[in-house]
């Protein structure tokens, strides 16, 4: 019964928590949409703090997902000993990069009475939460060896069979504890996504790649018809 | 042929006394606010000088602008991967330190002290985190301080000027110092409009005021470093990037903006310049010394037959048309050739003007200043006391030809005009003067109307922003007036 709260109810809430949230918000408050950085007030840390974080977790995110989507494709890529064991130590240095640069930002938002100034209740929640979450990752990575295989036929099942409405608790619901309670705490964290600073992920500007650099409007005639 | 118009300015410095009320016009309406306390639309500097931010004008240090690289305009700041790389942290982003930290006083420690001996003090308090501060440094904190040791021998545009010229510039009663008035200027090829990666940054069609899109905006701060004029800034509290709007609310209802309304030597002139769109890739390519004559190029006679119907075809209105053709602008940049871009070398196409400072007329080589006029300034235009390198190095990239051509018909006009008011000089005299300038008696008439004795409705051209039909497109006219004045009622708050 509880397992089937916190792995199949839990993530279905949060998840329609995160999308409905943040379409919400979009819609109803653009305005909130922003990065807040505070790189104006502080700029030594936060240099090393964002961009440690970034360039160690967006990858790390990314292969994530790429084992609920292309696990056939990860499953060739770690299928000789060489490449898991590169894949391992990959995983590590992201995971390890990540956690010096949030804890970088977390002693930032600390130290500077200024950046104390622009900090909300929320973005210390999210900021544990994420903090967490390395944790518990590396811990996994240091104390569970191999994820890159065992991800494949425990998670994996788990997230397409929640994508696919047949939901299969069981192929987590018998794992240690240090993986479950990074699973909660992902879930977590999706759902608590449209609440604080996260949805700064959603406006990243891919689009700034082919955009023609001059924008010039006609205000008015823009207003449509109503 | 593709035209647009844009709402240009001229700035005269030689009128201007350096009083700040522009400053705080703005100050007052736009910018009191948290996360705005630091910020000045409108300032004004003395030059030479390290200005606000400190050192703005060192694109070493702050990356604005444009370069040219083999034949190519390109942002100094980043190319367009190198922004989505450095999206986590801004590699040039001035921060508060390089501005100020905004200030105020513990005012109840006068009344709440407890009884003593001393006098109490309110002692200064940052408007950040509370903290009692030492004041370092603030808005205008060089200000008058021309021939400084400590400030203006740090301005970067003496970099190319004389040991002789440099060493006049800092002996006491040699020295000189004017004041630059600044404000966003609304450039044809925005530094902040190129750099936004959220596209937040626009140009407005109809008369070419660049606003940010407060929604849109998403704070990577990219615009703040790549505007060379350093007047975007960035709201620490709200976590969006602001700028000068030219107060187009006001503009909008034939008001001026409040700096240009406030203005008490009269120094600003408001109107509409018809330019050509498709000239815009061409002269941002030229060489330095043809900046601006390519940009003068691109400004279009609206007087012309062929331009008005060009522009009538691109969809200018009337109204704008007829503006165009009293524009006070069009006459100082185009007609007369008087006033000029600054740091046009920044390649932005800035549209805000500068009539050079003339003033103080004295030649640096004569020290008791008893010359007259008419026969020594234009021998030793090049020994004056406000060398004309400096003022080609900050108006003409470094052309100097176009700086003394402006001098000597701002000289000529003087001659004339003492000719006729003073008379110890004579006819011939001042005829010879105009001939040198290359100008016509009516010219200098014109030239003394415009910069004296001007009207608040010559100087300020303000075209109709042709409401009523672009409404009734629209909205239900009925709908429109109930509603117009307000928009969103949400605060401007941080985060959610």
């Amino acid at each position: 019964m509880l397992d089937i709260l916190l792995y199949v109810v839990f993530p279905y809430v949060a998840v329609a928590l995160a999308v409905g949230g943040t379409i919400y918000r979009f819609l109803t408050n653009q305005f909130s949409f922003t990065s807040l950085s505070s790189q104006f007030l502080e700029t030594d840390i936060q240099f090393w703090g964002s961009t440690l974080w970034h360039y160690g977790i967006l990858p790390t995110l990314l292969i994530h997902l790429g084992g609920f989507v292309a696990p056939k494709l990860m499953f060739f890529l770690h299928s000789t000993p060489e490449t898991l064991y590169l894949a391992e130590l990959a995983g590590k240095i992201l995971g390890i990069m990540a956690l010096v640069g949030a804890g970088a930002m977390f002693y930032r938002r600390v130290a500077s009475s200024k950046v104390r100034m622009v900090t909300t209740p929320a973005d210390w929640a999210v900021l544990v939460l994420l903090i967490v979450q390395v944790v518990l990752g590396l811990w996994m990575a240091f104390g569970y060896r191999w994820g890159a295989t065992w991800f494949i036929h425990t998670v994996t099942p788990w997230v397409v069979s929640l994508a696919t409405f047949q939901p299969a608790p069981q192929y987590v619901a018998s794992l240690p504890l240090i993986p479950k309670l990074h699973f909660l705490n992902a879930t977590l964290l999706i759902a608590v996504f449209p609440f604080g600073r996260l949805v700064h992920m959603v406006s990243f500007p891919v689009s700034y790649l082919w955009r023609s650099f001059q924008l010039v409007i006609w205000t008015r005639r823009r207003v449509k018809l109503n | 042929m593709k035209i647009r118009s844009q709402v240009s300015m001229v700035f005269h410095l030689d009128k201007c006394i350096g009083c700040h009320t522009c400053s705080i016009a703005c100050k007052n309406i736009w910018t009191d606010r948290q996360g705005a306390e630091y910020m000045w639309w409108n300032n004004v500097e003395t030059k030479p000088g390290t200005g606000f931010p400190t050192l703005w004008e060192d694109q070493e240090k702050y990356k604005g602008g444009w370069e040219l690289k083999k034949g190519k305009v390109e942002l100094k700041l980043q190319n367009r991967a190198q922004t989505l790389g450095n999206i986590f942290s801004n590699p040039a982003l001035p921060t508060m330190d390089d501005y100020y930290e905004p200030w105020t006083y513990n005012y109840g420690d006068l009344f709440n002290s407890p009884l003593g001996d001393d006098q109490p003090t309110a002692r200064p308090i940052s408007r950040i985190d509370g903290k009692p501060i030492e004041i370092e440094s603030g808005p205008n904190w060089d200000d008058d301080l021309g021939g400084s040791n400590i400030y203006a021998v740090n301005d970067p545009l003496l970099d190319n000027m004389t040991e002789e010229e440099k060493r006049r510039l800092f002996s006491i009663e040699q020295l000189f110092y004017f004041y630059m008035p600044r404000i966003c200027n609304h450039c044809l090829n925005a530094g902040c409009v190129a750099a936004c990666p959220s596209g937040a940054i626009y140009k407005r069609a109809e008369d070419g005021i660049v606003l940010i899109n407060q929604d849109k905006c998403r704070g990577w701060r990219m615009c703040v470093s790549s505007c060379p004029y350093k007047k975007t800034f960035y709201n620490w509290s709200t976590g969006k990037s602001e700028k000068c709007i030219l107060c187009y609310p006001r503009l909008e209802s034939g008001q001026a903006p409040a700096c240009f309304h406030s203005c008490v030597g009269r120094i600003r002139y408001l109107g509409v310049l018809l330019y050509d769109a498709d000239q815009i890739e061409a002269a941002v390519k030229a060489p330095d010394a043809q900046l601006v004559q390519r940009q003068r190029e691109m400004i279009l006679d609206p007087h012309d037959p062929k331009v008005v119907a060009a522009a009538k075809e691109s969809g200018i209105p009337d109204g704008v048309i007829t503006a165009a053709q009293r524009s006070p602008v069009y006459r100082y940049v185009k007609e007369w050739e008087l006033a000029l871009p600054l740091h046009p070398e920044y390649r932005t196409l800035p549209m805000l003007f500068y009539v050079p400072p003339l003033l103080p007329v004295l030649n640096a080589t004569q020290n008791n200043g008893t010359q007259r006029v008419e026969t020594d300034l234009f021998s030793s235009l090049e020994n004056a006391r406000v060398p004309v390198r400096y003022m080609s190095r900050t108006l003409a990239a470094g052309n100097d030809e176009l700086v003394i051509k402006a001098y000597q018909k701002m000289i000529a006009v003087r001659i004339y005009k003492r000719a006729q008011t003073v008379g110890d000089v004579t006819a011939e005299e001042a005829a010879a003067a105009l001939a040198k300038a290359g100008m016509s008696a009516e010219e200098a008439e014109a030239i003394y109307h415009l910069t004296s004795l001007p009207s608040y409705q010559e100087r300020f051209m303000i075209p109709p922003a042709s409401r009523e039909g672009d409404i009734e497109e629209t909205y239900d006219p009925q709908q429109r007036k109930a509603e117009a004045g307000f928009g969103r009622s949400q605060g401007a708050r941080r985060g959610l």
